[in-house]
């Protein structure tokens, strides 16, 4: 099984390189930091201690990797998970919000794609302001929709979900414009001459024919979701969520927890990209176009 | 076959100009086009590229709109016969759906139209029959080779009571074996359902072999040359494509297809 695709060894040698590099950084960054301590208190620091001294600070510019997971390790499977301290409870308040913005911007950008395919006044005026949406710099924007939202009575999880929304909705409106537009002519002068009505022609022509892009957009939009997420947990000054462990981390200098929250949202964003991965495949399998797909990369 | 019905008229076109405005210059795809079809006849256009023969036949399923002139398609107006689901469309590629099997392609316009789960799966069922297919229901289309494929789309023109089948080159993509045996096939449905039938083609002797009525085109501006009554019979093998007659028709059409040229000059 293992290297089936031949895929094992490159994967493993990138891992090895990045871990390299990873290392002599450790040691490079965290060097000046020992050879001052080592003045202060007129001990001579030979190399070898200090390549080692370097790899356990407790609070170093650039933390080691095992010091990293041992962290993630302590804060997940060593600590319960109702603990405020537990990486797992942060992550699962990160998580929600993710899904619920994820769920909202999806449903928003489907509708807005399915308003500016089937409406030109539609398609004049929104899409100019959904692209401009996003030229607008999310951190700038983020505590401002918090405090106006708090105000009139929105709190918790709905605030946070809609920077969610606002980041992942954009890539399903530019994919699924592409998509629901993608019908091939003949298709559609075929439906033409059922003399089919815009529900049929939507329903059993631009749908089915919008799914590769939808799944495409959504493994971005979701990606775009856990951003958001952490994006809004930082300004606010919330207390729980990954974006709030990195926050503090950086407020008592706590490297090593800001990094270990950053490879869980890491960790979050792959599972989540993989999910929606595998309900693509189950839908292109319901579709027949699955084994359509292997039979051409056979071929190929 | 002298009763009122074997006369009477399915396609009428008088004086049918159609003009494309491109960015440039605008296109006379169709000029003055004065044509009858009656109901029962198998008739094919011939002609080079851009002669109208297809604009033509988009004409009839409203699928374009004519610049000038008359056309009527079983009496009304082809926007009126298409609302009346008056005709089956055999694209030039089969034109499947990719994410729906055989038999539910063939489902498609009979969703579309509004017919009972039961009364779908009877006409899925005789129409495959019909052309062949009835092991391959469940497959998907890439399944199928490129001939399968558009045997399966006549399946599909021939699921609803249209009377009337425009084809657009159904067969020019496929080889001559596959081709020669899809237009044995092509016949015997005709002879069997009794339809009318328009065919564009590119090819001589599929016209000939085909046709009742053989109408030559040519192009800028798109017009009729000529129009061939074919006095082969109606039962007819591929043997005949051998026949003196089969030739002299054959060469009434190339001289046609060739005064078409010259206006070019």
């Amino acid at each position: 099984m293992m290297g089936k695709d031949g895929k094992l060894v490159p994967i493993l040698t990138v891992l090895a390189v990045i871990l390299g590099i990873w290392y002599v950084s450790v040691v490079w960054l965290n060097a000046p930091f020992e050879y001052d301590q080592a003045k202060r208190n007129n001990i001579e620091l030979s190399f070898g201690e200090m390549v080692t001294n370097s790899m356990s600070q407790k609070r170093p510019v650039l933390p080691a990797a095992h010091q990293v997971f041992e962290e993630i390790w302590n804060t997940t499977v060593l600590k319960n998970i109702t603990s405020k301290r537990s990486l797992i409870y942060h992550a699962w308040i990160t998580l929600s919000v993710t899904l619920l913005g994820f769920l909202m911007g999806s449903i928003l950008g489907i509708l807005l794609s399915v308003g500016i395919v089937y409406n030109r006044a539609m398609e004049k005026s929104v899409m100019p302001w959904v692209i401009t949406s996003q030229t607008i710099p999310i951190l700038a924007i983020a505590p401002m929709i918090i405090v106006v939202l708090n105000a009139i009575g929105f709190s918790g999880l709905l605030p946070k979900a809609f920077i969610s929304t606002y980041l992942s909705f954009f890539p399903v409106v530019v994919g699924m414009v592409k998509g629901l537009r993608s019908p091939e002519t003949s298709h559609l002068d075929l439906m033409r001459t059922y003399y089919s009505s815009n529900t049929q022609l939507f329903w059993k022509l631009r749908w089915p024919s919008s799914m590769p892009y939808l799944f495409t957009s959504l493994k971005v939009a979701v990606a775009a979701s856990l951003v958001g997420a952490i994006v809004a947990e930082l300004p606010t000054g919330a207390v729980a969520g990954l974006g709030a462990r990195m926050l503090a981390g950086s407020y008592y200098g706590q490297t090593i927890q800001i990094w270990s929250a950053l490879f869980v949202a890491a960790i979050v964003a792959a599972g989540l990209v993989i999910i929606v991965g595998i309900v693509h495949n189950i839908v292109l399998k319901r579709m027949g176009q699955l084994e359509e797909q292997n039979a051409r990369g056979a071929q190929a | 076959m002298s009763d009122k019905l074997a006369s009477a008229t399915v396609i009428s076109a008088k004086k049918l100009s159609l003009v494309f405005q491109t960015a440039d210059a605008p296109v006379h795809a169709l000029s003055e086009v004065d044509l009858e079809i009656k109901k029962g006849e198998f008739v094919s256009f011939i002609g080079p590229s851009g002669c109208g023969k297809t604009t033509f036949l988009r004409a009839i399923a409203d699928l374009e709109q004519p610049t000038s002139g008359e056309l009527l398609v079983n009496g009304v107006t082809p926007s009126e016969a298409r609302e009346a689901r008056a005709y089956g469309y055999v694209f030039q590629h089969a034109s499947l759906f990719p994410w729906r099997t055989i038999e539910n392609n063939i489902a498609l316009p009979l969703e579309i139209m509004g017919y009972s789960k039961a009364e779908q799966k009877q006409r899925i069922d005789r129409t495959l029959e019909m052309v062949d297919l009835q092991d391959f229901a469940k497959k998907y289309p890439w399944q199928l080779s490129g001939g399968m494929q558009q045997r399966a789309s006549i399946a599909r023109s021939l699921a609803f009571d249209a009377d009337l089948l425009l084809m657009d080159e159904p067969f020019g993509a496929l080889d001559e074996i596959v081709r020669d045996h899809l237009n044995q096939q092509l016949l015997e449905l005709w002879a069997r359902t009794e339809k009318t039938i328009c065919f564009v083609t590119h090819s001589i002797s599929e016209a000939v072999y085909l046709s009742t009525k053989i109408v030559v085109m040519s192009p800028r501006p798109g017009r009729v040359i000529d129009i061939i009554h074919s006095t082969l019979p109606k039962q007819r093998s591929l043997d005949i494509r051998e026949s003196d007659e089969f030739r002299d028709i054959a060469q009434r059409v190339r001289e046609g297809l060739r005064a078409g040229q010259s206006y070019d000059g």
